[in-house]
């Protein structure tokens, strides 16, 4: 069930007309988007509607040709490196393919971040890096090493090396699209359970399901505009607009 | 050459094709050779007049190839670089570097490099007298006081620094993209991510590369004699020319380079045997 928010919070994140053009193609088109702590928004859309690139974004992954990414109310400048890496500090990300680091340990990959870039004393790191991985069920996995996990420990351990970095709001990056049907599970459980321990999540996503059960918010681009937005109640089962139920139709 | 699975190898092979007969006949050889030191008085004078020089020989290699290999990592930067300049200086040296055999930087840098260098210290101490006082350490320095270790040393390092720059770059290209954009995404800095993430994948994944790297700076480190260093080559070539024992000398000498090489080949495979763990 999504949770009900006051809808008087002020964002944590937000972006304010962004634009990012490749060539002659806009992939994002004049978006905003304002995240509400505690929120969960899912944003759906066609392939090449440019929802993965709306997201990175958000981290400067991908670094926008106009428009304004705040966070927390302060504007990000992505052209100075210090602000930069304190920006993406804060704003954690799962990506499709894991990327989780593979010369190191499960509990390295999830403590390096916190010892490097927050400079905790190691032991302190250690501790965090086995809370957040107790979190998400790989208690038992400390030592190993990503070859030796399944897709989806994989996916979890990622998502506990985000959430080590204690961020404000953490971006996913179609996060089950890279495994079998049999391992989604594991890593939607996870996500659900974070939405209701009220993490800020940003998730891009084919699952319309996922987004019915635990978005508090739906967000369906299409040609890099925002087309629709809204509870998954009215955008996923009464969208407004021609094209997001052709999409929802077949979908 | 390619089997029925698509391995290199065919998978199966009778274990008589796969014993080490190479390593058999470098067995006999061997066996031969300690017969012959065992039993003639001569081979094991010649033997160790030449092993005198093992101490520079080793010295060498372990100086220059460290020093190598760091000028090939600030190298490899500028060559993967995306600002133009570093780019542009990485791409100068490594050109230069590589394209003068090893020999010739050798005599380049003992005999126009130094000597040039030495020259502009003077002028420097010179310059600085007002400062330093006239009698100055840079006004007083002479060629004589860079020994020629040092600038063989600086030489086989310079050339080398290229061949490690090209090595070293080829594996930091070949991590896939995702490494350094999760290393970012999580607040790392540039020169986080490449300390803590980029540069311990590239290096597990050039091992191999850097191995047969380290046995050619080994065996080039014989070069030296040609400015009168003393290794074993240096070692092999007095004892010739006052005792004309050609054959005793040369065969122990080329011995003493295969043993080496030998052993830096097993160090090798024995480390990529502990890193090729976890290293995809």
């Amino acid at each position: 069930m999504p949770p009900d928010l006051p809808a008087a919070s002020a964002p944590v994140l937000e972006a304010r007309d962004l634009v990012k053009t490749y060539g002659s193609l806009a992939a994002v088109d004049g978006v905003s988007l304002a995240i509400r702590p505690g929120s969960v928004t899912a944003i759906l859309g066609p392939s090449g509607s440019g929802k993965s690139t709306l997201l990175r974004c958000l981290n400067f992954l991908v670094v926008p040709d106009s428009g304004t990414v705040l966070l927390e109310g302060r504007p990000a400048d992505p052209r100075h490196d210090h602000a930069l890496d304190a920006h993406r500090a804060r704003v954690g990300m799962v990506f499709q393919q894991f990327h989780l680091f593979p010369h190191l340990s499960i509990r390295e990959n999830v403590a390096l971040a916190p010892r490097v870039a927050r400079r905790l004393p190691h032991a302190e790191a250690d501790a965090l890096a086995a809370r957040q991985l107790v979190r998400v069920g790989l208690a038992d996995k400390l030592d190993a090493y990503p070859d030796q996990l399944s897709g989806g420990q994989q996916q979890r351990a990622a998502i506990a090396r985000a959430l080590a970095m204690e961020p404000a709001v953490l971006l996913f990056d179609e996060p089950t699209s890279a495994l079998d049907p049999e391992l989604t599970g594991e890593v939607l459980a996870v996500m659900r359970q974070l939405a209701a321990e009220r993490v800020t999540m940003v998730v891009v996503t084919h699952d319309v399901a996922f987004a019915r059960a635990a978005a508090s918010e739906v967000v369906f681009m299409d040609a890099g505009k925002i087309v629709e937005q809204g509870p998954p109640a009215q955008v996923l089962d009464a969208p407004l607009t021609d094209r997001a139920r052709r999409f929802f139709a077949t979908g | 050459m390619i089997g029925p699975d698509g391995a290199l190898a065919p998978e199966r092979q009778p274990a008589l094709a796969r014993a080490p007969w190479w390593l058999l006949v470098l067995g006999l050889a061997a066996v031969l050779l300690a017969w012959r030191l065992a039993t003639d008085a001569l081979w094991r004078d010649i033997a160790s007049r030449i092993l005198e020089g093992l101490g520079v020989t080793l010295l060498v290699t372990a100086v220059a190839f460290p020093l190598g290999l760091a000028l090939g990592l600030v190298a490899a930067l500028g060559l993967v670089s995306s600002k133009p300049i570093p780019r542009q200086l990485a791409l100068l040296y490594v050109q230069v570097a590589r394209g003068v055999p090893v020999l010739v930087w050798i005599f380049v840098v003992a005999f126009v490099l130094v000597p040039a260098g030495v020259a502009a210290a003077q002028s420097l101490g010179g310059w600085l007298a007002p400062l330093l006082g006239p009698d100055n350490a840079l006004a007083n320095l002479r060629p004589a006081d860079v020994p020629m270790g040092a600038r063989v040393v600086a030489a086989l390092a310079f050339a080398y620094g290229a061949f490690e720059a090209e090595t070293l770059r080829g594996g930091l290209t070949s991590l896939p993209r995702g490494q350094a954009e999760a290393a970012r995404a999580l607040g790392l800095s540039r020169g986080q991510a490449l300390r803590h993430i980029l540069l311990p994948q590239t290096f597990r994944r050039v091992l191999p590369t850097l191995g047969n790297d380290l046995v050619s700076l080994l065996k080039d480190s014989s070069l030296v004699s040609v400015l009168g260093v003393r290794d074993i080559t240096q070692e092999a070539r007095l004892l010739q020319s006052a005792t004309f024992r050609y054959v005793e000398s040369l065969t122990l000498l080329a011995f003493l380079y295969l043993a080496l090489t030998l052993l830096v080949a097993l160090l090798v495979r024995f480390l990529e045997r502990r890193y090729r763990r976890h290293a995809a």
